[in-house]
């Protein structure tokens, strides 16, 4: 801090310091703090709030688990749609990875280099444009009359139109609006490696498979981690992808929490149900920084 | 370098795999200039330009269009001089202290948007302040000011500090010295990081769902038009807006590359005096 004064004076290093307060306070400390605080609430009418029978409950935390039914197996709605939620998000990740490795090997490693930067133009304009615009696209193609049914029927593999909208659509849907997010990334990450190591381990006598596994995937790995991160978060957020290509029976957890919030006004379960999504995804990022030893810094690049 | 065989089907695999990426963006562009009443492209009623009118006649579109505008600009004047106030400071702590911080800066970066929505919503509801644009432009600052502070910090990496004790030593003021020398070098990350939050802020969704209150920004007005009112107007206005993209993208990255190599260009320069100087000094000596 001295030096900051002495380098700025009192008066810049003042304003720096309370700009920066004002963010990290204001914007950012304060409101996570709060609504923690508000999840440990009941749900009271107005005149309530501060009664008798306002005090901390985990009454929000708990009503995901409410109605669980071992024998039978059978389970709540929020629990089911967060399960599902987990589960549709990592098969999400996955899928970009596959998708994604192959084109970011070929652009870093194979391509020649005017094609190379002509490739990566082509990928950076959809990742331009809008995720909202993105899945409406595809809710143009998967549409009961659209033309992916129009021309399945036509070529014969399908004798009459298929209903996609629902989790199929949303897989679909998530995978084309977050791919890009895992490209980027990956194709950074395997940009660096140094060619000669491809060619030494082939002039070894290493097949293709055996090059992918040992030099090229564990030289991209913080790539992998971070490509894995950003799609996991974005797809385990996204709210506008299941509400548009979704049917009832694949409703994600946002929208769970969405409806807490503004359909049943019950915003301390909503609240809470919001901190449940945070935790889930602060535990996936902490985990693959800790598979892949990978930091902040590799991260926020 | 590889068989023949596999680099055939590495380019076809490539090939589908650019079809995959820009044939949905395709349909949507030409369901655009269909007649059908539900945006399509087969069956083809008949090619027309009429929802472009509708789109221009839509008065929830102009005002959805101006909130949106008004809560960019807002946002850049809220987290720009933040960003850049925040990037300097966490560019002159120590070590210890400045991991730390960075790690609490980068966090909204991380942290899904809806929650970024939701604990912006609840702080400031208990404070008496209702959902409205002013929330929006708050939520969205708040992880907007994280881009803009990893440009300029990036900016400030590669200032030399020496220019700004020169400054000093020579009897400049801190306020002198820090709008003569630290701003201009930071103007190209500054103004790339307006840019960028401008965007962020036009596209955000997830954020603005929750803050909104009863106000409705474009990403709203295009959501809640695909679920109720669907029309091919909604197709209009995406192939304006990826056209609008396409040209704000194309401009960013010239920009970027022009600063790049006028980069380039100084450097070469300095080390084209620092070598002169050097062979004046060994002739002089």
């Amino acid at each position: 801090m001295a030096a900051l004064t002495k380098r700025y004076g009192f008066a810049i290093t003042s304003l720096l310091v309370a700009l920066t307060a004002f963010w990290l306070l204001v914007l950012v400390v304060l409101p996570y703090f709060f609504m923690a605080e508000y999840s440990f609430h009941p749900n009271l009418p107005v005149p309530e709030i501060g009664g008798p029978k306002d005090h901390y409950t985990l009454v929000n935390y708990l009503s995901i688990f409410e109605g669980t039914d071992l024998a039978n197996f059978e389970f709540p709605d929020d629990m089911r749609v967060f399960w599902r939620t987990i589960w549709s998000s990592a098969l999400i990740t996955v899928l970009c990875l596959a998708v994604c490795y192959p084109v970011a090997f070929y652009v870093a490693k194979i391509a020649k280099p005017q094609n190379a930067a002509f490739m990566l133009l082509l990928l950076i304009i959809p990742f331009w444009i809008n995720e909202i615009l993105r899945t409406f696209a595809w809710y143009i193609i998967l549409a009961l009359g659209g033309p992916l049914n129009t021309c399945l029927v036509w070529i014969g593999l399908l004798e009459k139109p298929v209903r996609y909208y629902g989790l199929g659509g949303v897989l679909l849907g998530m995978t084309y609006a977050f791919l890009l997010f895992m490209m980027f990334p990956l194709y950074n990450a395997i940009e660096t490696l140094d060619r000669n190591q491809i060619e030494a381990a082939r002039d070894l006598g290493a097949g293709p498979l055996r090059i992918h596994a040992r030099i090229v995937i564990p030289h991209a790995k913080p790539g992998i981690a971070v490509g894995c991160i950003m799609v996991f978060v974005l797809a385990a957020s996204s709210y506008i992808v299941p509400n548009v290509l979704g049917a009832p029976g694949s409703q994600f957890f946002t929208e769970t929490i969405y409806q807490w919030f503004f359909e049943a006004q019950n915003w301390p379960r909503g609240a809470a149900y919001a901190f449940l999504l945070l935790g889930m995804c602060i535990v996936f990022i902490l985990g693959m920084m800790r598979v892949f030893k990978v930091g902040l810094t590799d991260i926020a690049k | 370098m590889q068989s023949r065989g596999s680099i055939l089907v590495m380019r076809l695999y490539l090939a589908l795999f650019f079809t995959y990426l820009f044939v949905p963006l395709l349909i949507m562009a030409l369901a655009t200039f269909n007649s059908s009443k539900f945006p399509t492209v087969t069956p083809w009623l008949g090619t027309t330009t009429k929802w472009f009118d509708a789109l221009f006649a839509d008065t929830q579109m102009w005002s959805a269009l101006k909130n949106s505008v008004i809560t960019g600009l807002a946002v850049i004047a809220l987290s720009v001089p933040i960003g850049v106030a925040a990037a300097i400071l966490l560019n002159g702590l120590q070590a210890r202290a400045r991991s730390f911080l960075y790690a609490v800066m980068v966090s909204p970066l991380l942290t899904p948007g809806v929650i970024i929505g939701i604990s912006t919503l609840i702080f400031w509801e208990r404070l008496g302040v209702k959902g409205g644009l002013h929330l929006a432009v708050l939520g969205q600052s708040s992880f907007i000011i994280a881009y803009i502070m990893l440009m300029v910090l990036a900016r400030l990496q590669r200032f030399d500090i020496s220019l700004e004790e020169a400054a000093l030593d020579l009897g400049a003021s801190h306020m002198q010295a820090f709008r003569r020398i630290l701003l201009p070098h930071l103007w190209p990350a500054i103004f790339s990081g307006a840019v960028l939050a401008f965007f962020q802020s036009f596209e955000n969704y997830n954020t603005t769902l929750f803050t909104r209150g009863t106000d409705t920004t474009l990403t709203i007005y295009i959501a809640s038009r695909v679920r109720t009112g669907l029309t091919p107007s909604v197709n209009a206005l995406g192939l304006i807006l990826i056209g609008i993209t396409l040209a704000g993208a194309v401009v960013y990255e010239l920009l970027r590359r022009r600063e790049a190599l006028r980069e380039a260009e100084a450097r070469r320069r300095a080390a084209g005096a620092a070598g002169a100087l050097r062979r004046l000094a060994f002739e002089a000596g």
